[in-house]
């Protein structure tokens, strides 16, 4: 029978299959990080368990990490002692851990593919909604909860309730200054932030395959924002050439075995999907949010919707209930929202190509008075290859702050955040209500649009410029 | 794990849809590495900012059960969520559908999570704000919630229920099968990477 690349990745790491029971699925790689964690190694702790297979388990200090003057102790108490029980807990479990300072640490989902950890078929899991990020790959990558790390940690294997399959397929080519974060802010406008919930998403069609990998994975990072499992596309060439050669890639004909294989992963031909959804690239322009939670969406062309307009009443409650927390009028062009600060960074938009699209923007150009712009690398190594290219030399010429590697201003865990009242363009995944800070207002954007939403100090693209 | 059989108690309407989990409790609470005291960050903005909000209504305090709109639960995996919940005294949620990654923690740590047709959750907002001391049952052995006149039906597969009426503990559960986890192991391609 012809079967999804989600189903065959699935039935490969089948441990145990017995009736009224959930399948008993092999972890082949476990990402852990200071937030999700602590409770889970206390757990083994009192049981007197010890972690099954270190080797298949990497952690690394991202959520609460400052982006500034990181060689001092962190000053907020908390925080320090998180990421110092993450240290003792990986010293006493035998985990590698990339802590701050390390050339090799950064946000977890830019870490695990930059290492080459992230390959195609493989399961991947880690206490973090966003490792959806990994599924660029191929691979079958879940966020799970703190109970199911330390189920992880304990036994590398998961009990996991049947999904169910969609097909979001994107048509045709991007137009110019149109990026990968405008397919995905377009695909959860259009399905809603629960239209994938019990699914795992393929992104298929021919601007997906047109997709740099690091595009790739901006599209899977958000695939929860969209409610799926997981989001998957399938491996190719561009996959190929992304994984060679990386640390931890196979070598010789141990690669080459890998390919073959990783080849036969793609959806057969003729296979059903539960549910699709069809875009056309061609059509699409640059996105923005205007609410507070990521399906609230629209092209930047257009304008703050009406509630009003709202055929459903529980829609309507909530356009009605976020304009008031944005502090926006329906009908207000978005290209008039005037912003505060300008986040460009995270695991959705904080890799190399990502820093590179927006410097080119702003190259030669100043941050608008009034307006703070923060750039926050993904990684060290991010960081590494962006001074190289003279990318860090661009920002600060511009009026940027460019600091190190972390979360940074995607959640409000660490120094980075929104004042009360505060409003940012951000290439982050996320415009809850406070994510970025107490009282702070959201709009999600692409890297581009955050660039001339810098020079500008309103929303805006860099045709604007 | 606590065994949950049947819970009887009053219930706190939250008609809101899409309460992402940065609502149920916000980052800045998810610093501690403890397991308890999450309470206090339940709700927290809400809380603060909101005196309309239904928990700062004193006819809605010790509710037990919640009720909310739609997509309740999405977005951040965090499973303090959950236990910020349970350490307020919620032993159940029902809504008309969650985020799968809240619903799979919740199942897993006891507070039942139970899907059930919008139109019923607005019965139960409207009979509960009517009386805020009506009684909500939320039966697991029969799979049932009962209130105010509604008899209600809900899914939930035989192997959750087992488990939760047990109060088992899902990595004991998984240990019994380490001979499988063994064999699997040794039939794992050859060229899958190792983090050291």
């Amino acid at each position: 029978m012809a079967r999804t690349m989600a189903e065959k990745v699935w039935e490969e790491h089948v441990v145990r299959r017995a009736d009224g029971e959930p399948d008993l699925l092999y972890i082949d790689l476990h990402l852990v990080h200071e937030v999700t964690s602590p409770q889970a190694f206390e757990g083994l702790r009192l049981a007197g368990r010890r972690v099954r297979r270190p080797d298949l388990t990497i952690a690394t200090e991202d959520h609460n990490v400052p982006t500034e003057n990181i060689l001092g102790p962190i000053a907020d108490k908390v925080s320090r002692t998180q990421i110092e029980t993450l240290r003792k807990n990986a010293s006493d479990f035998g985990v590698r851990l990339f802590p701050m300072g390390d050339l090799d640490q950064g946000i977890v989902h830019v870490v695990g593919p930059q290492l080459g950890l992230t390959q195609p078929g493989m399961t991947v899991v880690c206490g973090d909604s966003h490792t959806s990020t990994h599924g660029a790959f191929g691979a079958l990558a879940f966020g799970i909860g703190t109970s199911q790390v330390e189920h992880v940690l304990a036994t590398q294997t998961l009990p996991m309730a049947p999904f169910k399959t969609m097909a979001v397929t994107v048509d045709g080519s991007l137009p110019p200054g149109v990026t990968a974060k405008d397919i995905i802010l377009a695909v959860i406008a259009e399905i809603g932030t629960g239209g994938g919930q019990g699914h795992v998403i393929e992104y298929r069609g021919q601007a997906i395959r047109e997709l740099s990998m690091e595009a790739r994975m901006t599209i899977c990072n958000m695939s929860i924002e969209a409610g799926a499992r997981a989001g998957m596309i399938a491996p190719d060439e561009t996959t190929f050439d992304y994984v060679k050669g990386r640390p931890h890639a196979p070598e010789g004909a141990e690669w080459d075995a890998a390919v073959e294989h990783w080849k036969s992963l793609r959806t057969d031909e003729g296979a059903v999907f539960d549910k699709e959804v069809v875009l056309d690239a061609d059509r699409l322009s640059p996105f923005v949010t205007w609410g507070t939670n990521p399906g609230q969406g629209a092209p930047l062309d257009s304008a703050v919707p009406d509630p009003a307009d709202f055929d459903d009443p529980a829609e309507r409650a909530a356009a009605e209930k976020a304009l008031a927390y944005m502090d926006l009028a329906a009908g207000t062009p978005l290209r008039d929202v005037r912003v505060d600060t300008v986040f460009l960074g995270s695991c959705t938009n904080g890799r190399i190509e990502d820093l590179r699209a927006a410097a080119e923007i702003i190259k030669g150009r100043k941050v608008a008075d009034g307006v703070r712009m923060l750039v926050v690398p993904g990684s060290m190594r991010v960081k590494e290859q962006a001074n190289a290219e003279g990318l860090g030399e661009v920002f600060t010429a511009a009026g940027a702050e460019w600091r190190e590697a972390g979360c940074s201003m995607c959640l409000g865990m660490n120094p980075d955040q929104l004042q009360p009242g505060e409003r940012s363009a951000s290439t982050s995944n996320r415009n809850f209500e406070g994510r970025q800070g107490k009282g702070g207002r959201t709009h999600l954007v692409s890297p581009l649009v955050a660039a001339a939403t810098a020079v500008r100090g309103t929303l805006s693209s860099p045709a604007d410029l | 794990m606590e065994k949950f059989t049947v819970h009887s108690g009053s219930a706190v309407p939250l008609r809101y849809s899409n309460v992402d989990t940065d609502q149920i409790i916000p980052a800045v609470y998810l610093k501690r590495v403890a397991r308890t005291g999450f309470e206090d960050g339940l709700f927290a903005a809400w809380r603060a900012n909101d005196p309309e909000f239904v928990l700062n209504k004193p006819e809605f305090a010790g509710g037990s059960v919640l009720i909310a709109g739609t997509d309740f639960g999405t977005g951040s995996s965090r499973e303090h969520a959950v236990w910020a919940l349970q350490d307020y005294g919620f032993k159940a949620v029902l809504a008309p559908r969650f985020g799968d990654i809240f619903r799979g923690n919740a199942l897993k740590g006891g507070l039942l999570a139970v899907v059930l047709p919008y139109e019923v959750i607005e019965r139960l907002w409207e009979a509960v704000e009517a009386d805020p001391a009506t009684e909500v049952t939320v039966d697991l052995q029969e799979r049932e919630v009962r209130a105010a006149g509604v008899v209600q039906p809900f899914e939930l597969d035989d192997y959750t229920r087992w488990r939760l009426m047990e109060g088992l503990d899902d990595i004991a559960l998984t240990l019994r099968h380490t001979d499988d986890i063994d064999a699997f192991e040794k039939r794992r391609h050859t060229w899958l990477p190792v983090t050291q």
